[in-house]
């Protein structure tokens, strides 16, 4: 079964209910270990959402289709979030979910490809989008119209490689090549430690074709993929604000949502917190 | 070092190389006209360089196949992302730039981007060890022991013009990750036509029992000729040529080690971490005790200037080995 080719009109309240079990799964996985990187994950879950019920070409049951889009976390340490959409979207088990970086899962805390669905190890910041750049050109020698598209974050921008990947995205014209810049305005430091801004002109400066959004608005986001569908030449770049935490005032308001660990008791409240604003 | 040499002796421009001495026949671009030659039947290879194609001899299949060829400019960390990318789409990438930015600058991309996921892609890597004039900026010559810390790498150190076009097929062939050092330009031709290269297989190519030289790469040549030039004297050498540092053929040393009674190592690469430490390694580990010489570079940076005058300087020509060697067997008697 191929899912979302091509896509079509988007039903925005589908995807948005989409976004919230994303992120119902990842606090269950953030609750099984009492802590994670949920601050990241609940901000990128709309997008991951468009992505893999909208606007991704691919077969859940047949992962190595060389003519499938393909989806590549650079920040290996959003796993939580791409566990959360691949169990959505039927690769693996959403019962397995609860065992997120236990020792022996294979969902880890930071991705690695042995797991099915990941399509390049993240976690070392700045590979992922020099790898996209090389599938992209692999692609367009098997004359394939599959696209690449790359999540990145703002600090992972610090990383020279980044650029190095974006120059060469140019040079080559790989149009069918999307990079989602996840800006959530948070680093291991804390808020982001070296300005990065203006983002999007940067991209723009580097020959990509950029729009700015905010990252948890589904009709912008659904909006903004449809505008990196053309293939005229440019490589495409969203810049997406997004707010770490989203959907829980506590994480979203926590000055540690980095890496967010709270006791096993607090749990209950947090998704209390989050059901509540989910129902609304 | 004569001191002709010394007056005549001046670093040449880059990607300018002095002319292979010896007297042997040389072929041009080996590395380069294997590739192209291996590209007519194997679509999946891909060529790929950081603004250094002419300087690695890759052109001759950049001219063959200019779809298939990639130059992303000053950038060896995109050089080797770019490569794993189109290794996971099947193809197998051959990436070409100096060894000390392979190492030294992408090597977090070698390791996690190539080496963790076993992917397909071949870096061949110009100026190993004291191959150019340019100094520690240019002169690789810690390359074999970075790498060897990668799982997974396999590492080739070819000796001449004829184990360069072996090698190349041999790694085509071979699934997985690769590190290969290029002699580049005029190579000497060492090996007659009947020499097979085998990934990870040590060679015996003389006998001897006073010494037994280990050695690896443009080494070998000088072993050769040092085993020659001993044997006129009385000296037996015998010498082991072992291409493949990773996975370093241990049984074929200890062998070999075995039945010497005294080991030379040889090595255009620094004494630590490279050759001699393999060597050492795998006689401890087979319980072999015997009085071993490290040649090879100093654990330091090397200045600009002539490549003879510094391989004269730091002992890697076949004059210093002889030279080693009759030391070694007259104090060890």
């Amino acid at each position: 079964m191929l899912r979302n080719s091509p896509p079509g009109s988007a039903d925005i309240g589908a995807l948005e209910r989409k976004a919230t079990q994303l992120r119902r799964h990842m606090l269950t996985m953030a609750r099984g270990q009492g802590q994670g990187y949920i601050g990241q994950g609940l901000g990128i879950a709309d997008v991951l959402a468009a992505l893999y019920f909208h606007e991704l070409r691919y077969d859940p049951h047949n992962l190595a289709w060389p003519d499938r889009d393909r989806f590549l976390l650079s920040t290996g340490h959003y796993s939580i979030a791409l566990w959360a959409a691949l169990a959505e979207a039927g690769v693996i088990p959403v019962e397995e979910l609860i065992t997120y970086g236990a020792d022996n899962s294979r969902l880890e805390m930071s991705t690695l490809d042995t797991t099915p669905g990941v399509e390049v190890i993240g976690g070392s910041l700045g590979h992922g989008l020099g790898q996209g750049v090389g599938q992209a050109l692999g692609l367009r020698i098997d004359r394939s119209d599959a696209r690449i598209f790359v999540e990145l974050s703002d600090g992972e921008m610090q990383e020279g490689s980044t650029w190095e990947a974006a120059m060469s995205a140019s040079h080559f014209k790989l149009d069918g090549l999307v990079a989602l810049v996840d800006c959530n305005g948070i680093q291991a430091d804390g808020p982001v430690v070296l300005d990065m801004e203006p983002v999007a002109e940067k991209w723009r400066a580097f020959g990509w074709q950029t729009s700015e959004i905010d990252g948890n608005d589904m009709k912008a986001v659904v909006g903004a993929l449809a505008g990196a569908r053309e293939r005229n030449g440019q490589p495409k770049a969203i810049v997406l604000r997004t707010l770490p935490g989203k959907g829980v005032p506590r994480i979203e308001t926590s000055e540690k949502s980095h890496f967010f660990r709270v006791d096993v008791a607090q749990w209950d409240g947090i998704i209390a917190e989050f059901e509540n604003g989910a129902a609304r | 070092m004569s001191g002709a040499a010394t007056k005549a002796g001046r670093t040449l421009a880059m990607g300018q190389d002095e002319a292979a001495g010896g007297g042997r026949q040389s072929v041009e671009a080996p590395f380069g006209r294997a590739l192209a030659r291996l590209g007519q039947s194997r679509p999946d290879i891909v060529g790929l360089t950081a603004d250094l194609g002419k300087y690695t001899d890759i052109l001759p299949f950049r001219d063959a196949f200019p779809d298939r060829f990639f130059n992303v400019g000053m950038a060896e960390q995109n050089l080797v992302a770019v490569a794993a990318g189109l290794a996971r789409t099947g193809k197998v990438p051959f990436a070409t730039t100096y060894g000390v930015f392979a190492t030294r600058r992408a090597y977090d991309f070698v390791a996690i981007a190539l080496a963790h996921s076993n992917l397909d892609v071949k870096i061949v890597a110009g100026l190993p060890g004291l191959t150019t004039g340019y100094g520690g900026t240019h002169q690789a010559i810690e390359d074999l022991a970075l790498m060897r810390m990668i799982p997974g790498l396999t590492i080739i150190d070819p000796c001449d013009a004829t184990e360069i076009e072996a090698a190349t097929e041999a790694i085509a062939a071979h699934r997985g990750p690769v590190y290969m050092r290029l002699l580049r330009g005029s190579v000497p031709v060492v090996f007659d036509a009947g020499y097979r290269f085998e990934i990870g297989k040590a060679r015996q190519l003389r006998d001897g029992s006073d010494v037994g030289i280990i050695s690896t790469g443009f080494m070998t040549e000088r072993a050769l000729d040092a085993a020659d030039a001993l044997s006129k004297q009385g000296i037996s050498a015998g010498v082991l040529h072992v291409p493949t540092i990773k996975p370093f053929d241990a049984e074929a040393v200890a062998a070999f080690a075995a039945g010497v009674s005294r080991i030379v190592t040889a090595e255009n690469h620094v004494i630590v971490g490279g050759l001699a430490s393999l060597v050492v390694e795998t006689l401890f580990d087979a319980g072999i005790a015997k009085k071993l010489t490290r040649i090879g570079l100093p654990d330091r940076y090397i200045e600009c200037g002539a490549v003879p005058t510094l391989q004269a300087k730091y002992g890697l020509t076949t004059e210093a080995v002889i030279a080693v060697i009759i030391a070694l067997v007259r104090t060890t008697a």
